[in-house]
C-alpha cells in the first residue's frame, strides 16, 4: 500500500516547517480554512468513515458533529498524546518523525469543532515528543498558521503543550481533562460527554494523534479516496505497531483489514528464530489475546470482536512457544494494578486481587480454585468500573484462561512452568 | 457547568491557574531535587491551593518524587514487551548488582536511583530505560556500562 501517514518518515529534517511545507504540508489546512465551512469538513470526515485510532474506534466525524455550533460558546480541543497502552508506539513515531502532520490535523479539527484553544496532552516520559511539539507549535505561529486570524481568516487558535506526569489512566478522555486542569487524573462520570461539558466544563473535542494525522489527507484527497481503503466498516490506513517475538519489530502502515498473518509473517519477518507462534495480542494489552488459529482474521473494528477480541490501538504483541503465558499475564496484571487510579472499588480491589493470585501461581503457590476465583473477579469487574481501565485489566486474564487454561492448571498442580 | 461566553480575557481564571499545577510541580522538583514538604508548600502558595490538595495531586503521578532521589534516576521499562524480549528482568538484575542497590533505592554516593516503570512505548527497540529525561533503548549490558560509566565520571 502507498504510504500515507508515514509518507514523510525518513525525509531529512521534515520536522522543520519549511521542509514539511515543501512536501505539500499545510495545503490541507489552507483548503479547509479558506474553502470549506466547518460543517462541510464534519460531513467530509463522516463520509470518510474515519474512526478514532486511540483504541475505542468512535466515528470521528460524528464526534466532531456533537460539538455545539453556537459561536458564543467557548470550546476546546484536546490532542491525546498520552500513548501508554503497552505495546503501542505509533503516536510517538508520528510526532517524533512528522509533528507538523499531526498539528495540521489538529488545526483543521479545531476549526471544524469551533475551538480557539487547544491543548496537546503528552506523556511526561516523551521528552523528544514534547520537544518536537514545542518546536512545531512555535514554527506554526511564526508562519501564521497559529495565533490570530490564521491565513487571513477570522479563525484564531492557540495551542500549548501540557506535559503529563506518569499515569496511564490519563489517556482516558475525562481523566486527561482532569489532568489538564491540574488535578489527580481520575476519570469523570459520563454523561456528560466531553463534547457537552469537557475541559473546564466547556464543550471539548478530544482526538488521538493518529486520528488527527489522517485528517489532512482526507481533506486533500477526499472522503471517497479514504473510504476505499480498508474494509466495509473500518476505513483508511492504519499504523500497526508490531513487537515481541518477531524478526522485525516496528511500525507498519497498512490498510485496515489486513490479516494478522500478513502483518506478522510478510511485514514483520515472521517469528524470531523460526520458532512457533503461541499467542498474539492484536491491539495492545487491553485487547484479549488470540491464538494461531485466528491468524486470518482481518484487523478491523468489526471483525476482531467475532473472534473475541478488539482492534484497540492496533499494537500487535507476538508471543512465541517459549513464552510462559502465566508469567506474561502476571506482567500485564502488574501494569493494571499499578495504573488503576483507585477511584472505583471494582478496579482498585479487583486488579490487586488478580495480581496477588497470579503472583501466587507463578511462585508455585497456586491453589485449587484460583482459576475460578480469577474468572469470578473478571465477571464482577466487567462493565462495573468507572472507566474502561477495569475492562482492559480483565482482557489478558480472561482471554489467557480461555485459551491456555491447561497452562494455569499445570502451574498450580506441578508448581512450575510448562515451558 | 454552563458554557461561558468566548472572551480571551475572561477565561475562567481559577481553573486556568490550577492547570499550571503539573508544570509547577515539575519546576519545584527541579529546584528542590524532589517534592519535599517545603517544595510542595511553595507550589501550594504559588497556586493558592492547600498543601493537602497539592500533595494529593503530586502523589497521583509517578514522575513526581516525594522522597529524595539520586542525581540520576534510572527507570527500567518492565512492560510486557521488554519482558518478552527477556530484557527487562535481566537488565534490572544487572543494574542491581552493578549499583549494589535494590529497586527503589539510591546509591550511597547519591548518584543513582534505580526504579522500574511501565511501558515506555519503545517496544520496537526494547529493552529500554530512561535516565532523568533521556530515553536509552536497544540496551545491552555493554551499552549500560558505557552510559553509566559516563554519568559516574561526569
Amino acid at each position: 500500500m502507498e504510504k500515507v501517514l508515514s509518507k514523510n518518515v525518513g525525509i531529512p529534517h521534515v520536522q522543520r516547517i519549511d521542509v514539511y511545507i515543501a512536501q505539500g504540508g499545510y495545503q490541507a489546512a489552507r483548503k479547509a480554512l479558506l474553502e470549506l465551512k466547518p460543517q462541510e469538513l464534519i460531513e467530509m470526515v463522516k463520509k470518510s468513515g474515519l474512526q478514532g485510532r486511540g483504541g475505542a474506534g468512535f466515528p470521528t466525524g460524528l464526534k466532531w458533529d456533537f460539538m455545539p455550533k453556537d459561536p458564543d460558546i467557548t470550546r476546546y480541543l484536546c490532542i491525546n498524546f498520552d500513548e501508554g497502552e503497552p505495546g503501542t508506539f505509533k503516536d510517538r513515531y508520528l510526532v517524533e518523525n512528522d509533528p507538523h502532520q499531526v498539528l495540521e490535523g489538529a488545526i483543521i479539527a479545531a476549526y471544524a469543532g469551533g475551538a480557539r484553544r487547544a491543548y496537546v496532552y503528552t506523556r511526561g516520559e516523551f521528552s523528544l515528543g514534547i520537544e518536537r511539539w514545542e518546536k512545531a507549535i512555535a514554527e506554526a505561529y511564526e508562519h501564521g498558521l497559529l495565533g490570530d486570524d490564521i491565513l487571513g481568516t477570522e479563525f484564531s487558535l492557540d495551542v500549548s503543550v501540557h506535559r503529563g506526569a506518569g499515569a496511564y489512566v490519563c489517556g482516558e478522555e475525562t481523566a486527561l481533562m482532569e489532568s489538564v486542569e491540574g488535578k489527580r487524573g481520575e476519570p469523570r462520570l459520563k454523561p456528560p460527554f466531553p463534547t457537552q461539558a469537557g475541559l473546564f466544563g466547556q464543550p471539548t473535542l478530544i482526538n488521538n494523534v493518529e486520528t488527527l494525522a489522517c485528517v489532512p489527507h482526507i481533506v486533500l484527497r477526499g472522503a471517497e479516496w479514504f473510504a476505499q481503503i480498508g474494509t466495509e466498516k473500518s476505513k483508511g490506513p492504519k499504523l500497526f505497531c508490531v513487537s515481541g517475538h518477531v524478526e522485525k519489530p516496528g511500525n507498519y502502515e497498512l490498510p485496515m483489514g489486513i490479516t494478522l498473518r500478513e502483518i506478522i509473517y510478510e511485514h514483520a519477518g515472521g517469528i524470531k528464530g523460526g520458532r512457533k507462534l503461541k499467542a498474539v495480542i492484536p491491539g495492545g494489552t487491553s485487547t484479549p489475546m488470540l491464538t494461531p488459529e485466528h491468524l486470518d482474521v482481518p484487523m478491523a473494528f468489526e471483525t476482531l470482536p467475532k473472534v473475541g477480541s478488539m482492534l484497540g490501538t492496533g499494537a500487535v504483541i507476538v508471543m512465541d512457544e517459549t513464552t510462559c503465558i502465566v508469567n506474561a499475564v502476571l506482567h500485564m496484571a502488574r501494569f493494571y494494578a499499578h495504573e488503576s487510579c483507585g477511584k472505583c472499588v471494582p478496579c482498585r480491589i479487583g486488579t490487586h486481587m488478580m495480581l496477588k493470585i497470579l503472583e501466587g501461581i507463578e511462585a508455585g503457590e497456586g491453589k485449587d480454585g484460583d482459576i475460578e476465583l480469577l474468572l469470578g473477579i473478571c465477571e464482577n469487574m466487567l462493565g462495573n468500573t468507572f472507566c474502561p481501565l477495569g475492562d482492559a485489566a480483565i482482557s489478558p486474564v480472561a482471554s489467557s484462561i480461555k485459551h491456555f487454561r491447561d497452562e494455569y492448571e499445570y502451574h498450580i498442580r506441578e508448581r512450575k512452568c510448562l515451558v | 457547568m454552563s458554557p461561558q461566553t468566548l472572551d480571551k480575557e475572561l477565561q475562567p481564571a481559577e481553573p486556568a491557574r490550577r492547570s499550571k499545577m503539573l508544570d509547577t510541580l515539575y519546576a519545584a522538583q527541579e529546584q528542590y531535587g524532589y517534592l519535599s514538604e517545603e517544595a510542595l508548600r511553595h507550589v501550594a502558595d504559588q497556586l493558592s491551593l492547600s498543601l493537602q490538595d497539592t500533595f494529593s495531586t503530586a502523589s497521583f503521578y509517578s514522575l513526581y518524587h516525594l522522597k529524595p532521589t539520586g542525581q540520576y534516576v534510572i527507570q527500567v521499562c518492565e512492560g510486557l514487551v521488554c519482558f518478552l524480549g527477556d530484557g527487562a528482568e535481566r537488565l534490572v538484575d544487572y543494574l542491581r548488582k552493578k549499583l549494589g542497590i535494590e529497586v527503589g533505592e539510591t546509591t550511597s554516593d547519591g548518584k543513582f536511583t534505580l526504579e522500574t516503570v511501565q511501558c515506555l512505548a519503545a517496544c520496537e527497540t526494547s529493552p529500554a530505560m530512561r535516565i532523568n529525561d533521556e530515553l536509552h533503548d536497544n540496551l545491552t549490558e555493554a551499552k549500560v556500562d558505557t552510559i553509566l560509566d559516563q554519568l559516574a565520571r561526569g
